[in-house]
Parts: C-alpha cells; sequence; structure tokens
C-alpha cells in the first residue's frame, strides 16, 4: 500500500531519520571524545535555531509554490532596526525593558511589512517570486548598507532586560532559549500545515492554483500571508541572532541564504510546491547546522565544509528521489 | 422600460459579456435555467461553453451583463457567493489536487473546522468515507480516504469530482463535460446522477459534446457558437437527429440553416 498518503510522508520522514542518525554515527565514531560531551550540543543549540525557524517559515513559502530570496536580507534591515532604535531610546533615556519591547515590536512590524510588499510584487504586480525576491534581497541589503554606512551596532544597553532572556536566555545554564523557540515554533509550524485550514490551502495552492481558485480559495490572500510570515520569521531570528553576540554586525543574514534552503530540501520538501514536511526540515536543519562543527571536530579543516555539504545535499536527495519513483 | 420579472427563472444570465485580454469570448449571451429543469449546453471546441457556466459560479468575473439567482441580483461574483446560493460544479478540468489525500480534496475550499481554524480531521474522514461507499459505489479496498488522488484512475478522480458536488446539497448542479474519460458503465452511472437531480426536483446544466449523451436526459438544448447563443431548442420540439444535424451544419458553415 504506498499509495496513501500516511505510508508516503511515513517512508520520507524515516529516510530523513535515517540520513540523520547517518551522519551523527559518523560524527561519533570520528570523533568519540567531542560528540559524547555536551559542549558541542550545547553550541548547536545555540547557532542552529537562527537558520533553522527561517527554514520553517521559508518551507511554507516552497510548499505553496513560491520562492523568497530575500530572507537573510529582512533578517539584516529588520535587525538593524532593532538595534538602532534600541540605541537611540535608550540613549534618550528610555528604560531597557520598555526599549527592547518597542524595539521588538517595530522589529517584527519591519519584517512583516517587507514580506508583505514581496507578497504585493507577486500577487498584484505578478512577478515571479525567484525574480522579484532577488530585487528585494538587494533592496533591503542595500539599505541597511545606507542607514548603517558599514557600522555595527552595539545591544549591550539591553542585556539585563526580561526579553532579553526570553530570546536567548539560557534554562538551567543549559538549554537556549532560541533551541526552545526553535522548538515550539516546529511544532507551530506543523500543526498550521497538518491540522489548520490555512496550511491546507497552502497545499492545495501550491499543487495546482487553478484548482484552488475554482474551489473558492483565496489564493493571493494565501500567498500574501505565507510571504508575510516568512518575513516575521526573518525579523525574530534577527533579534535571536543579534542578542546572541550582543552586537548587530551590518552583515548580519549573509551566508544563511543557501545554508537555510539546503535544510528545506534536505529535508525532503518538494521543490515543486503541494507536498513537505515540516519535521523533514528540523531535522534538516539540524544536519546542516551541524555539519561544519561535526566537520572540525572529527580533525578535517574547514576547506572540507563545502564538499561535504555538496555530498549530503546530493546523496539525501537522491535517496528521496529514488523512493518516491518507486511508489 | 418596466424591471423584467426575473422569479420565474432559477438563473437568469442577462447579456453577458467577457473578453480575455483583447479577445471577446462571450458577446452579450442570454442564458436561462428554470426550476427542476436540466439544460444541455453545446456547441464547438472554443464556443465559450466553460467560460459561461464559470461566470456563474464565480471563478471569472464578467465585463458586462446581469445575473439573477431566483429573482435576486447577484452583486458579489465569487466562488464563495456561489456556493452560498447553492451552486455546485463539476469542472472540466475537475479541480482536484492530486497530490492530496482524498478528504482533502473533497473538502477543499470549505473545511469543516473548529472556532479557530483548526481541521476536524475524523469528521471530515468519516463524511469523506460515506461519500465513498455510497455516492460514488467505490468498492475497492484499494482506495481509502487517505488515498492519494494522483495515483487514482480517470474514472476514479471523476468519481470524486461528482462525489463532491452532490455531497454538497445544491439547487444547481453543473456538470461540464462530466463523462470525459469514463468507460461506459461509468458514464452510465454519471448520467444516471444527473437524471436523480431531476427527479429529486434540482436543476442542472450539463455541458456535453456527445449528443447522445446529452439528449436524453436533458428539457432543453442551448447551442452556443462563438460566443454567441447560436439556437434554443425545447426537447419536445426537436428530434436527436435534427439536433445532431443542427450541429454539424453549423461546425461546417457557421450558420444555423
Ligand atoms: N483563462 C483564459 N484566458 C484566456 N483565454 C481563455 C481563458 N479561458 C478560456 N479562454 C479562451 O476562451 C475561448 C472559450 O473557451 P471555453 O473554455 O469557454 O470553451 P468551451 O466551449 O468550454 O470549449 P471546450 O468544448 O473545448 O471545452 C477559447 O478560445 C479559449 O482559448
Ligand atoms: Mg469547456
Amino acid at each position: 500500500m504506498g499509495k496513501t498518503f500516511i505510508a508516503r510522508e511515513l517512508r520520507l520522514e524515516i529516510s530523513i531519520l535515517g540520513v540523520f542518525i547517518g551522519i551523527f554515527l559518523l560524527f561519533l565514531i570520528g570523533s568519540p571524545r567531542t560528540f559524547t560531551r555536551f559542549d558541542i550540543y550545547y553550541s548547536f543549540m545555540s547557532t542552529i535555531p537562527f537558520s533553522g525557524i527561517m527554514a520553517l517559515a521559508i518551507t511554507l513559502v516552497i510548499i505553496s509554490g513560491e520562492m523568497d530570496l530575500s530572507f537573510p536580507s529582512i533578517m539584516g534591515f529588520s535587525g538593524w532596526v532593532f538595534a538602532k532604535l534600541s540605541n537611540v531610546l535608550i540613549e534618550s533615556g528610555t528604560n531597557p525593558n520598555l526599549t527592547i519591547l518597542i524595539t521588538t515590536l517595530c522589529c517584527f512590524a519591519t519584517g512583516i511589512i517587507a514580506g508583505a510588499l514581496n507578497g504585493m510584487l507577486v500577487v498584484k504586480i505578478r512577478i515571479p517570486s525567484l525574480v522579484a525576491t532577488i530585487g528585494t534581497m538587494f533592496f533591503w541589503r542595500g539599505l541597511v548598507n545606507v542607514c548603517g554606512q558599514g557600522f555595527g551596532e552595539t545591544l549591550v544597553p539591553v542585556k539585563d532586560t526580561f526579553l532579553f532572556k526570553v530570546f536567548i536566555g539560557r534554562l538551567g545554564e543549559a538549554i537556549p532559549a532560541q533551541a526552545l523557540w526553535f522548538l515550539v515554533l516546529t511544532a507551530a509550524f506543523w500543526l498550521i500545515l497538518k491540522r489548520h485550514k490555512f496550511g491546507s490551502h497552502v497545499l492545495i495552492v501550491g499543487d495546482n492554483v487553478e484548482s484552488a481558485r475554482m474551489m473558492g480559495i483565496r489564493v493571493n490572500r494565501v500567498k500574501m500571508t505565507v510571504f508575510m510570515q516568512m518575513g516575521f520569521c526573518a525579523s525574530l531570528a534577527g533579534i535571536l541572532a543579534s542578542l546572541e553576540v550582543t552586537y548587530l554586525w551590518p552583515s548580519l543574514g549573509e551566508g544563511y541564504l543557501l545554508r537555510t534552503l539546503a535544510a528545506v530540501f534536505v529535508g525532503g520538501t518538494s521543490v515543486f510546491g503541494g507536498v513537505g514536511t515540516m519535521f523533514g526540515t528540523f531535522i534538516g536543519a539540524i544536519i546542516i547546522g551541524s555539519l561544519e562543527g561535526g566537520i572540525v571536530a572529527i580533525g578535517l579543516t574547514g576547506f572540507w565544509t563545502q564538499l561535504i555539504y555538496g555530498l549530503i545535499i546530493v546523496v539525501s536527495l537522491s535517496i528521496y528521489s529514488y523512493f518516491r519513483r518507486r511508489e | 422600460m418596466a424591471e423584467k420579472d426575473y422569479s420565474r427563472k432559477l438563473v437568469s444570465m442577462v447579456e453577458i459579456q467577457k473578453s480575455f485580454g483583447k479577445v471577446e469570448v462571450l458577446k452579450s449571451v442570454n442564458f436561462e435555467v428554470g426550476h427542476n429543469e436540466i439544460v444541455g449546453l453545446v456547441g464547438d471546441n472554443g464556443a465559450g461553453k466553460s467560460t459561461l457556466i464559470k461566470i456563474l459560479t464565480g471563478v471569472h468575473q464578467p465585463n458586462g451583463g446581469e445575473i439573477y439567482f431566483k429573482g435576486e441580483k447577484i452583486t458579489i461574483h465569487s466562488v464563495e457567493r456561489s456556493r452560498e446560493l447553492g451552486i455546485e460544479t463539476v469542472y472540466q478540468e475537475q479541480a482536484l489536487s492530486e497530490q492530496q489525500t482524498m478528504w482533502r480534496n473533497i473538502f477543499m475550499g470549505r473545511e469543516i473546522t473548529d472556532k479557530l481554524g483548526f481541521l476536524k480531521i475524523k469528521q471530515q474522514r468519516r463524511e469523506t468515507e460515506k461519500i465513498l461507499r455510497e455516492q460514488m459505489g467505490f468498492t475497492s479496498k484499494a482506495i481509502n480516504t487517505e488515498s492519494i488522488v494522483k495515483y487514482l484512475s480517470g474514472g476514479e478522480k471523476q468519481g470524486i469530482a461528482i462525489g463532491r458536488s452532490l455531497y454538497f446539497d445544491a439547487d444547481l448542479i453543473i456538470l461540464d463535460e462530466p463523462t470525459m474519460g469514463l468507460s461506459l458503465a461509468e458514464t452510465k452511472k454519471a448520467l444516471d446522477f444527473i437524471r436523480n437531480v431531476k427527479d429529486i426536483g434540482k436543476s442542472a446544466i450539463f455541458i456535453s459534446h456527445n449528443i447522445y449523451y446529452v439528449y436524453p436526459v436533458a428539457d432543453r438544448f442551448v447551442i452556443l457558437d462563438r460566443g454567441n447563443v447560436a439556437g434554443r431548442f425545447l426537447k419536445s420540439k426537436i428530434t436527436q437527429d435534427e439536433l445532431f444535424e443542427k450541429m454539424v451544419h453549423l461546425a461546417k458553415t457557421g450558420k444555423m440553416r
């Protein structure tokens, strides 16, 4: 019975898990000392969520049949808004707790508006999303450059605030809060995709837009929402990543694009839309996020990283493709 | 001029115009469906039949003209609105989501949810199961509510499209080429279904190229030709052969007589 949805999805998720376990076994064998101790997992938990959260959001975009290349720049710009505004408010004598609350909301708003702009370009002006978001990718990155003039912003003044702890505090001195956020968001995205009407509409729109229209699904609204949640998650990632180092680098977001997309595809989501798995993206993000550290830990130099990224992506995609064809 | 009384008819489409870009697909079409009437809508490829019914179902917006349903003028043209009014459609393109499960397909666009919008999956599965066994008459154990539509046969897919339109209690059922790709036995089922619509007192629009399917079940025929209504005939006024002759003649010469 390979024709039911449950069977197909289960097999895909099991193969993703297989890839994941295979890689970790390699790490364990290659460097038992590093991988039997907590430190490396601590470092994974503090860094993987930044791109992991965006990977969840872009999974939804890809399932809906669209693409967004601008999210790293949205992350950068909304992060810059967050940091710059924080400093402005602090200098004008605002209480740090209030400051970070205001700037967080402004940062989210920036991300959502940037996402809505992508949505408008795609839905109203009808530019294919791949092309439209190349444009906005340069635009938001350029705006950071113009506004920030290449300078970073310190985030030390908001360090002793409540929200700081909520975002990136350490639970029991051991678990980074962002890892918990990543877990919670994975569950939330899973629920939305599989159990909510909105997720159903995203799947159907990505599957066949014309059918969706004929059956009364508001395609444009679905797409707008999909781009807006992408912007929101990018802004959240911007806050987390800059607070983690209590500094806003003007280059924030650079380097995230391909890794995040790789996480989604290694996770087994189809490029063609209409199907996808949040569980897969979660595992994919962990695989991609742990490779660099793992490679160095087993004694290879950093020069190997890209080669191994490439291998993992090609091998895992081949496995999924093989299973799909066998159906 | 006195307002015409549109309440005698279930649907009245008045002087409907539609263009796609510069191409005028419908040129002032008048089309009606009576209460408890089966209308056969026929015409050559590209005549505008599907476009006409998609305007009625809210998929396309008309560029001109008016639509009345049960005597009331329709001002909002959307799929949701037409469903509210009680119009169900089996589209020529089937309007399925091929990579999704059967139950998602049955309820697409009108999922059963709780107040927060979360799906009542169990209930949707149960209803799908019912439609599957009772209305579509699927007995094969290989097909269930979790089946992915892509792997079903053409007839089975059409069965979903028809079964779905039946489930939601409608006053007007539109079937655009419902027998396409069906075996003889399946075709008979589809035709019986249309007869049943008549028996339970509802109305239908039946679009097909095959006069031999349309003639027996329809009460009235409307021939559409390049965006114009070329002829209207009551079944009592025309035989099957005459209707066939007329269509062949029209296709050859572009004229009715
Ligand atoms: N969305 C669209 N955009 C542009 N042109 C369209 C669109 N839909 C239909 N047309 C054109 O309108 C004309 C009428 O098409 P329509 O589908 O209504 O014909 P039809 O009578 O249903 O034909 P068939 O019997 O082949 O299904 C055709 O020339 C078609 O190419
Ligand atoms: Mg047609």
